[in-house]
């Protein structure tokens, strides 16, 4: 800690309640429910870009960035309790939700964890003041699950590393600045044992950007493909082949989603929630909002939202009081995947009819649809949930393993599809 | 139950655990199951002793809290009963024991002593039969008659109404709420025994047919005793909030060790991938349960403005994903899971019982939706 005397969470919370108020523009919270929404053009998308790069700018300028980062990389140095606030005053305002995660956790949150010095300094300011918007180049396509089974190439070459493959599941990295990429480094040990991570710009020859257009429309997933891209020896982060010592630490920041101490992400503060709200205006524009049993449907959505804001909050302590361990983070994931969906199915059964076939007069309902089509995006997205629930049952609650056939052979004999098995 | 105690609150749950193992294992649960009263007097008695009936009175009265949430400090107990499936009006007895302490009245002193040594329990006389069997609806009469009170109406059901010596009695003066403190034996009142899911808690139908007592029987003012149903119904739906994530620890615990130890075609069925990945979904509707009872109650017993929302969701969520769970634990010990001799049907029991009572999950999702529209329409 520093010997700067710490503000007191209410000084704060007041701090940050003016500076929102006074600068920052209301919005609907439908924005922040369905983040995969196909409802922006390009130019469109780049603005708010723009717009949270500036947001951002200001927040580090009035001193509500980086809540739990240390003051020496451009942070407060302040406690979780300081940033649920900072969450809690957010709650109806615009926010640079595009600069949250993966941004500054996991990838600053691996940074923090493992990056040298030179390697903190250069980057985690430059992140906080919204100079930097950072991907994880970690899903590839032949496997989202079994993240060390990453085939990234990555040799060396003097002070050098040259780098090829493809890395798949990147959100917005079209607009993003940097990657913390997963490469293997080498074949001939077993597949946690040859794995090492870098860093690297997004934007540089011999790494092209495609976008992947979703079921709904929505372009803002990514695949790239990296041709003989060389990265400096001194843009590794951790060991050559310890790059599984990182990745573990980075899974569990990426499970942590918006409980991590180090997102900040609008909560509703007590009275208000968000999916509760959404689904109460889709009932109100359906004309149903009274029916009984649409009411047990807006009360099944409210008491979602908060037992799912009671779970992560004490998850959060668990792990920051050292009484749960860190895998304990699956089972926030887990909970918030499938109330997610839960909600989507239950927007849905009340839009009737409009959620199937609608107009511009149909308003909230129009979504209802096509929200449903992506539904399981919640359960997919940052960990399957089955891999969660693997994590959960294996690491919490210590059951026996799966069996694997990857585990003691180097991973270059490791079948990899149907036709390469023997 | 809290991730963190503190010393005292760790002890006291800790004695707590230990009385509970000695005084009602399974084997006694089992044959309490005939017995008129359900629990045997030493053992309240010994469990008043540690302070099971003083945390919600105040010091004036003898009572006292060890963490100044008395509240939170009895949804140990509470929590430590549902894991036993223990028997006793653990609720009941202390939300009467504290609207007497809040209310003062030197008539109170008196009856307040006995709760707190244990002597004699109370209850409230709260739910009432069809079409009056809302949280929000009841209608017993209390109507004021010179310096006397008279009741008419019934209560259902009323726990360990035929062991106790007073019954706290909610109705209604007009549109506003009265309760009255009945003695036992009060002329005009009569008790129905009723059956029930629980091997050891015991509810009556009491039925009040111009039942008059002295005005001084009164508690806190005529028509204007709304707040303090509140308040009683907060404090008893926390408890059994508790109470039930108890049973569902419990009922977790006993079936991941027999998931560890039953072994079928060779291995054992922790190993089952099915399997594990239900036992997932369980801890996680575990400690989502623990989260919510545990937020609700601070929320209650701090009085903040978000108490109702959090009791709503955790007594919804608590009845509906908690029956899941014990029932899937059923469902993972096969047969045995259905059998009297094994312990599991305690749990579900009591889990079972609390869910119906002081609203089902259903009810509470009503009234979840009620706030939504309140804040939406006030927005």
């Amino acid at each position: 800690m520093s010997n700067v005397e710490q503000e007191d969470v209410e000084t704060f919370r007041q701090r940050a309640r003016s500076f929102i108020r006074n600068n920052l523009q209301p919005i609907s919270s439908d924005a922040l429910v369905f983040p995969l929404r196909n409802v922006r053009n390009d130019d469109e998308e780049l603005t708010a870009v723009a717009r949270e790069r500036e947001v951002q700018r200001m927040l580090f300028d009035a001193g509500l960035a980086g809540i739990c980062f240390p003051r020496k990389y451009g942070g407060q140095e302040l406690t979780p309790a300081h940033q649920r606030a900072l969450n809690e005053e957010f709650d109806g305002y615009e926010y640079p939700s595009r600069l949250q995660a993966p941004t500054l956790s996991p990838c600053a949150a691996v940074l923090l964890d493992f990056g040298s010095e030179e390697q903190k300094l250069r980057h985690i300011p430059a992140i906080l003041n919204g100079e930097e918007i950072w991907m994880q180049f970690l899903s590839e396509p032949s496997g989202g699950s079994d993240v060390a089974g990453a085939q990234m190439s990555a040799i060396r070459d003097g002070d050098e590393w040259v780098l090829n493959g493809s890395k798949i599941w990147t959100t917005g990295a079209w607009w993003s600045d940097w990657g913390l990429c997963l490469t293997r480094t080498n074949w001939d040990v077993p597949k946690h044992r040859g794995l090492s991570v870098f860093i690297l710009p997004i934007h540089q020859p011999g790494l092209e950007v495609h976008r992947i257009e979703m079921l709904n429309g929505s372009k803002e997933f990514c695949q790239e493909f990296l041709t003989d891209v060389r990265v400096p020896d001194s843009d590794r982060i951790g060991g050559v082949d310890d790059g599984w010592t990182v990745g573990t630490r980075w899974m569990f920041h990426e499970r942590m989603l918006t409980n991590s101490p180090l997102v900040t992400m609008p909560t509703g503060a007590g009275r208000t929630s968000v999916g509760a709200t959404f689904v109460h205006a889709v009932a109100q524009e359906a004309g149903r909002a009274s029916e009984p049993h649409i009411r047990d449907y807006i009360g099944e959505t409210l008491m979602l939202d908060i037992v799912e804001r009671e779970l992560q909050r004490r998850i959060g302590d668990g792990l920051a009081t050292g009484t749960m361990a860190d895998q304990a983070a699956a089972v926030g994931r887990l909970f918030s995947g499938v109330a997610a969906t839960r909600i989507r199915t239950i927007a849905f059964e009340i839009a009737g009819g409009a959620g199937a076939a609608w107009t511009d007069d149909d308003g909230e309902l129009a979504f209802s649809g096509s929200d449903f089509l992506m539904r399981q995006v919640s359960c997919i997205g940052g960990g399957t949930t089955e891999m969660a629930r693997n994590v959960i049952s294996e690491r919490v609650l210590g059951m026996p393993r799966e069996r694997t056939l990857d585990k003691d052979i180097p991973y270059r004999d490791v079948p990899r599809s149907a036709s390469s098995r023997t | 139950m809290l991730l963190a105690l503190t010393d005292d609150q760790e002890l006291f749950r800790e004695t707590t655990s230990k009385l509970l193992g000695e005084f009602v294992p399974a084997e006694v649960l089992r044959s309490l199951q005939d017995d008129a009263i359900g629990f045997e007097a030493e053992y309240w008695r010994r469990g008043a002793d540690l302070g099971w009936t003083s945390l919600l009175v105040g010091e004036e009265h003898g009572g006292g809290s060890l963490s100044g949430q008395g509240l939170v400090d009895l949804t140990l107990v509470a929590h430590e009963f549902g894991r036993h499936a223990a028997p006793g009006p653990l609720a009941v007895t202390n939300v009467v024991a504290a609207t007497l302490s809040e209310a003062g009245g030197s008539q109170s002193n008196g009856v307040i002593g006995d709760l707190l040594t244990g002597r004699s329990i109370a209850t409230w006389c709260f739910s009432e039969p069809r079409p009056h069997d809302r949280l929000d609806n009841g209608c017993l009469d209390i109507r004021v008659n010179g310096d006397e009170v008279v009741l008419n109406g019934v209560k259902r059901p009323v726990e360990s109404g035929h062991g106790a010596s007073h019954l706290l009695v909610s109705g209604r003066t007009g549109a506003g709420y009265s309760q009255v403190l009945v003695p036992a034996g009060a002329s005009g009142m009569t008790l129905a025994t009723m059956q029930s899911v629980d091997l050891t808690r015991r509810f009556s139908v009491v039925t009040f047919d111009d039942v008059r007592l002295p005005s001084s029987t009164v508690i806190g003012e005529i028509g204007c005793a709304g707040e303090q149903v509140t308040r009683q119904l907060r404090r008893v739906i926390a408890i059994l909030c508790a109470e039930s994530v108890g049973t569902m620890q419990a009922a977790f615990d006993m079936t991941v060790e027999w998931a560890f130890d039953r072994y079928s075609f060779g291995r054992p069925l922790a190993s089952y991938q099915e399997l594990k990945h239900r036992f997932a979904d369980m801890k996680t509707w575990l400690e989502a349960s623990h989260a919510v009872s545990d937020a609700a109650t601070l929320a209650v017993a701090l009085g903040e403005p978000d108490a109702d929302e959090l009791l709503s969701s955790a007594k919804a969520f608590i009845g509906d994903f908690g029956s899941e769970l014990i029932q899937d634990c059923v469902q993972i010990h096969g047969g045995i899971g259905v059998t009297f001799d094994h312990d599991l049907h305690l749990f579900l029991r009591r889990h079972t019982l609390n869910r119906g009572l002081y609203g089902t999950p259903e009810e509470h999702r009503q009234r979840l939706a009620d706030l939504v529209t309140m804040t939406e329409s006030a927005t």
